[in-house]
């Protein structure tokens, strides 16, 4: 049985994350996003290398969108009524909520602002979100009889999750994006210990440390506020949720303990809206923002207004939130031509700026002028500044998850292809397990695990309940619990394997036991006539103790027993056990038996007896 | 409100059990609690003994003073009618209590102590209300509590997960409440249909469920939600007040939900009131697990609507400027006598009549013929009334569908089919289950164990591949569809599952492992002739034993001397030296199969 792991988008790069995981015939995609940084054909995953025909429904079990990011859930909506792939879809119920209003945005602003023809339209959106299915955190869910799945906080943004999906003996874990430190407002990614095959992870940041973020966070209020005590204006390009919401936070709280009072603009009622949602998925966010949320709804910003745009000539300082993100198209875009010549304005990026996008050639270099997308140019003479804290994990957080869940395998998306190959041998040579950076187009396979299964019968089980420890003492004491070695399991052509106690595989194979045993009569002590025979059983097992280590015996008047070890003062003038004269005529012997399972045993005692009448008759020849 | 008494039990110094409960139970239960707590605490600083100990009544009952009659009559024979009342809990009691529970989420599978897997299915009764799924290693049992098939608010009762069991504990016993007679000429809202009573077994399953499903039961209890917001507008329009004592989270917010929208859409001017030490709290709460409520309402979370309606009447948000709901923490706060006005609609807890703000506005309205209460079923409204009398205010007592009705039992267990379901004595009474096409139902009642018949026969165990393909395999003589092993490695339970994975440390048995256990007979010629190879010499020799079985001998003379001592059932081998002890015995191993 295999794995295979199919990079459709996001493979050694950033964007229309897309992966399709085949585990044991069940087909599953994780994320269905678009690039942002591409107009042509390339901005969607080539869902074609699915299915030629186009049926998908027959090559896809389901597909799991992460969290409603655009690089994630982009091309959902193209995907489900332009391809037609009608299937089930599962999201978490703040993606679902959210994710028609980040689609319905950058519909808007790809169709209104930048006139480009529609790829999917507002009816596209709404029909596409009624095929969602929302789960919860940890929410078992079997999608059919084999596959079920299963989602973890991961923290990115508001519902982000990590997904868990298990068809047989096999399972993967999806990370999606996530975030291994709490967030202002959101926790840390949070996963239980799982016996995974294949570990998928994003590796944005595959070879960024970070510290602390406090000195971070300083940074870009310091940033903000040397350009708004300046008279300048701080412009910040964002998506409606997830960076806003923690930097309006930030910014808030900022404002209130320095008593600045320039205005803080939202530059649409998306973010508005969006906060309500914040409101009503309270349970999403951190526990700091859980607990204060009965007293004090924490997105109730005291300093932010609505933007006008009437403002954006405005004489004066002010901050100002602006969607999209990247500047890749949008208001923040036409506000940052505005902007953007004069030196006092700052434009400070928070997170990943997708290759492609106006923010990224503003993070690449220190460039004077920018071309926008239709052709004008526009000099750049304000202040950049790049937020350094990031919803991303870093490397090590990559290492330390990679670490605690142990996968067999590791599968990187969603990086760049430098920095990802450094992590893969980083986590080949430091954790020991295989990785793997496949490009677009690219297909993974690895082994998975499969068990082989079997009726145990309740002998076995109740005699694996009991420690059956085994001393050895070789070198040094060695302790060994063998308590499964008592289990035989038994195969038969066309049949379940059946695991059985020792005793009872002869019934199950309708024979009958044979036990066969060791015997023999041995001569133990040259006949004196003064001694006792219980002081001769005494004097034995003092001496086999002595030899033989761990060993418990138990003695009475005439016997002696340690296991299964048998022996019996045998005062028969011939015994069958005794097959040769002994040496020393006049004998005391023991007469003894023991079982295979004991075979050294055995012998070891009765080699301690054997040397006990070499003693003894040596005393008597000294004697006569 | 079923574990306001969990306190009693955690608070017993020998309890050390884990507690499972959904978030939202825990959650709202806990509000429940500390609202009870609360109310008590007020009644207590105005009837109650100024210390925290019991009231001086109960104190004197135990001493010797007390006439030995008088003793019987409170304690009941038994003495555990009123002998075994306890104080009422605590904030600390509540919160050391909540702190044993472990949570869990919609849906999500909790392993205990890696032996069961405990799972949390919706029962669509009310917000966070579950029946429990339980795997373990040789059976699965699933709890089947008080549920409501289709629900107007909750998540429905989840059909799918609880089919194909081991064991259904049937726990549902609204059935038997539901035949009280209401008092006070009160409606009656529970008409016997007997639609269902005449089910086809044979149906098929899709039909069965969506007969199960149907919404008759829902259209019923809308019918009653709009009954009572009716009369509440009705004594609203006559110029009387309604109090409203339901404490069911879920009734009182579709209430809420569709008082709000009554009075919206009247010409009435009515302002409703909450007061409630927790309705602030629990109603923010209520709209932040989309989990627990029902598809129609999630669909509304898309377009970005409160999920219970009424959140949007309430103060707390800020763009709603026309004010309809007031919550207020008890009947003295500070901003109630500025906002007040009757008449009005007031939801006040307890269902009960004795405590908390209920009390006071009965007090005022109970001689005022046009004014309205509201009260549960299950309780006495004669003796609930008794303290008011006389009573002038119309009473209006509603039962709300507060579990599987009886008729429908048939059906849900010949959908859900499981093997043996215990079903309670008192049900069983009520309802024939004999002709069911299932393999058992067995009848449980209180303080009687029942044991169960065990199900499976054997239980799985699961083998990693990786030491699966280590164990040394042995053919078997004239069997050759059989191969057989001895196992190594660790057992451990994991999931609720047995499993074998490679040990930490194997102790290399010295050389090749030796079989411990034989079976068959030996056949004494190839015996011979096996040794012989080895360089052993023997001749056999037949006798037989005192009690008429077959002995044979195969004496040894080279290279020293032995003995082989065989019959049907065992062989012993006679040797003074080790080695040919050993060599003969893997002559055996050659005639003889063995592990």
């Amino acid at each position: 049985m295999a794995i295979d792991c199919f990079v459709l988008g996001a493979g050694q790069e950033i964007g229309k994350s897309c992966v399709v995981v085949t585990i044991n015939g069940k087909r599953i995609m994780f994320d269905c996003g678009m690039h942002m940084g591409c107009d042509d054909h390339n901005r969607y995953p080539d869902f074609s290398l699915l299915s030629k025909s186009g049926d998908f429904d027959n090559v896809i079990s389901c597909i799991i969108v992460t969290h409603f990011h655009m690089d994630h859930v982009g091309a959902l909506p193209y995907f489900t009524e332009v391809c037609g792939y009608n299937g089930p879809i599962y999201m978490s119920y703040p993606t679902k909520a959210l994710s028609p209003l980040m689609l319905e945005d950058y519909r808007r602003v790809m169709v209104d602002r930048r006139g480009e023809e529609e790829l999917f339209t507002t009816t596209h959106i709404t029909n596409c979100m009624k095929k969602v299915i929302a789960i919860d955190l940890k929410q078992t869910i079997q999608v059919d009889e084999d596959l079920q799945i299963r989602a973890y906080y991961a923290g990115h943004v508001l519902g982000a999750v990590m997904v868990y999906a298990k068809v047989g003996d096999a399972a993967i874990v999806y990370t999606g994006d996530y975030n291994m430190t709490t967030d202002r407002h959101l926790g840390a990614a949070k996963i239980d210990r799982l016996q995974l095959d294949l570990l998928i992870s994003e590796s944005t940041y595959a070879t960024t440390i970070r510290g602390s973020k406090y000195p971070r966070e300083r940074e870009f209020l310091q940033a903000v506020h040397k350009c708004v005590a300046g008279g300048g204006k701080a412009l910040i390009p964002s998506f409606a949720l997830g960076r806003a919401q923690e930097l309006c936070m930030l910014l808030d709280d900022y404002w209130e303990r320095m008593n600045i009072k320039v205005p803080i603009y939202f530059s649409s009622g998306l973010t508005i809206q969006a906060n309500m949602y914040y409101k009503m998925l309270i349970s999403w966010t951190s526990q700091n923002v859980k607990e204060k949320h009965n007293t004090h709804n924490p997105f109730d910003f005291k300093n932010v207004k609505d933007f006008d745009r009437s403002l954006i000539h405005a004489p004066g300082p002010c901050v100002l939130f602006a969607t999209p993100g990247m500047l890749c198209a949008g208001f923040s875009l036409e506000v940052f031509k505005h902007w953007a010549p004069s030196p006092l304005n700052l434009v400070a990026l928070p997170g990943y700026s997708v290759a492609g996008t106006v923010g990224h050639k503003l993070m690449a270099g220190k460039p004077t002028t920018v071309d926008l997308y239709n052709g004008t140019k526009v000099d750049v003479r304000c202040k950049i500044h790049q937020v350094a804290f990031s919803p991303h994990t870093d490397a090590k957080g990559i290492m330390d998850l990679t670490k605690f869940l142990s996968p067999k395998n590791v599968v990187l998306v969603h990086g760049e292809k430098p920095s990802m190959m450094i992590l893969k041998d980083k986590i080949t040579s430091e954790l020991d397990i295989p990785c793997f950076v496949p490009a677009n187009g690219e297909t993974v396979s690895v082994a998975s695990t499969t068990f082989v299964k079997a009726n145990a019968s309740d002998m076995f089980l109740k005699s694996c309940s009991n420690p059956n420890l085994k001393f050895s003492n070789s070198t040094q004491l060695r302790v060994t619990d063998q308590r499964t070695s008592d289990g035989v399991l038994v195969i038969e052509k066309s049949k379940k394997a059946k695991i059985v106690y020792q005793d009872e595989v002869s019934e199950l194979l309708h024979e009958k036991n044979h036990v066969v045993s060791l015997a023999y009569c041995c001569p133990v002590k040259a006949k004196g006539e003064s001694d006792n025979d219980v002081d001769l059983i005494k004097q034995l097992s003092a001496k086999i103790l002595k030899t033989v280590s761990g060993a418990q015996i138990h003695e009475s008047e005439d016997c002696l027993q340690v296991g299964s070890f048998k022996g019996s003062l045998c005062l028969k003038e011939k015994c069958m056990h005794r097959p040769e004269i002994s040496s020393c005529s006049e004998a005391v012997f023991l007469c003894c038996n023991w079982s295979v399972a004991d075979l050294e045993l055995g012998w070891e005692i009765i080699n301690v007896m054997k040397l006990n009448l070499d003693n003894t008759c040596k005393v008597k020849g000294d004697l006569l | 409100m079923g574990l306001l008494g969990l306190p009693f039990l955690t608070q017993s110094p020998g309890f050390c059990a884990k507690i499972y409960m959904t978030e939202a139970t825990a959650k709202i239960g806990q509000l429940m609690m500390e609202d009870l707590v609360s109310m008590h605490k007020e009644f207590r600083c105005f009837y109650g003994p100024g210390d925290s100990s019991y009231p001086g009544w109960i104190k004197d009952l135990d001493s010797q003073k007390v006439p030995a009659l008088l003793k019987k009559v409170v304690f009941g024979e038994s003495g555990d009618d009123l002998g075994s009342w306890m104080r009422l809990y605590s904030l600390d009691d509540v919160e050391s209590c909540m702190k044993k529970v472990q949570v869990v989420k919609f849906a999500e599978e909790v392993c205990y102590n890696g032996t069961l897997i405990i799972k949390a299915l919706s029962s669509g009764l009310d917000i966070g209300a579950c029946n429990w799924l339980i795997n373990g290693p040789n059976a699965s049992l699933s709890y089947v509590s008080n549920s409501i098939l289709v629900s107007l608010h909750a998540r429905n009762f989840d059909i799918n997960g609880l089919k194909g069991l081991d064991v259904m504990v049937y726990s549902d016993f609204s059935c038997l409440q539901s035949a009280e007679v209401t008092e006070n000429g009160c409606i009656s809202p529970n008409p016997d249909n007997n639609y269902l009573s005449t089910i086809s077994i044979d149906n098929k399953d899709e039909d069965l469920a969506a007969s199960l499903l149907n919404t008759e039961d829902s259209l019923e209890e809308m019918e009653k939600l709009a009954f009572v917001c009716s009369c509440a507008a009705e004594s609203a329009d006559a110029g009387g007040s309604t109090l409203i004592t339901i404490t069911r989270v879920g009734i009182v917010l579709q209430l809420l939900e569709l008082m709000s929208d009554y009075i919206e859409s009247s010409s009435l001017k009515v302002p409703i009131f909450v007061i409630s030490s927790v309705a602030e709290e629990l109603l923010a709460y209520t709209n932040t697990i989309p989990e627990w409520l029902c598809d129609q309402r999630q669909e509304e979370l898309i377009s970005g609507e409160p999920w219970f309606d009424h959140l949007k009447f309430i103060k707390d948000l800020k763009f709603i400027k026309d004010e309809k709901i007031h919550l207020f923490p008890a009947i003295h706060s500070p901003n109630l006598i500025t906002s007040w006005q009757e008449p009005c609609i007031v939801f006040a807890p307890h269902c009960s009549l004795r405590l908390g703000p209920s009390v006071q506005l009965l007090q005022r309205w109970r001689g005022d013929p046009k004014s309205l209460l509201v009260l549960e079923d299950g309780i006495s409204s004669g003796l609930a009334l008794l303290p008011f009398r006389p009573v002038a205010m119309k009473v209006l007592q509603c039962s709300f569908l507060s579990g599987i009705r009886l008729q429908k039992l048939p059906t849900l267990i010949s959908i859900l089919q499981p093997k043996i379901v215990l079903v309670p004595d008192a049900v069983s009474q009520r309802i024939n289950l004999s002709e069911m096409k299932i393999n058992s139902i067995l009848n449980f009642s209180e303080n009687k164990t029942l044991h169960v018949p065990r199900i499976a026969d054997n239980s799985s165990v699961e083998i990693t591949t990786d030491l699966a393909s280590k164990l040394s395999w042995r053919k078997l003589r004239q069997r050759e569809n059989f191969g057989i092993a001895r196992l190594k490695g660790e057992l451990q339970m994991e999931d609720g599952k047995h499993r074998l994975v490679t040990g930490l440390e194997q102790e290399e048995s010295s050389g090749k492992a030796r079989p411990l256990r034989y079976w068959g007979t030996v056949a004494q010629e190839p015996l011979l002739g096996a040794l012989l190879k080895m360089g052993i010499k023997g001749s056999i020799e037949h006798s037989t034993s005192e009690n008429g079985s077959e002995n044979s001998m195969i004496h040894i003379a080279n290279p020293s001397r032995g003995l082989i001592e065989t019959s049907e059932m065992c062989t012993a081998i006679v040797a003074e030296d080790e080695n040919v002890a050993y060599q003969i015995l893997q002559g055996i191993d050659e005639v003889l199969d063995g592990i």
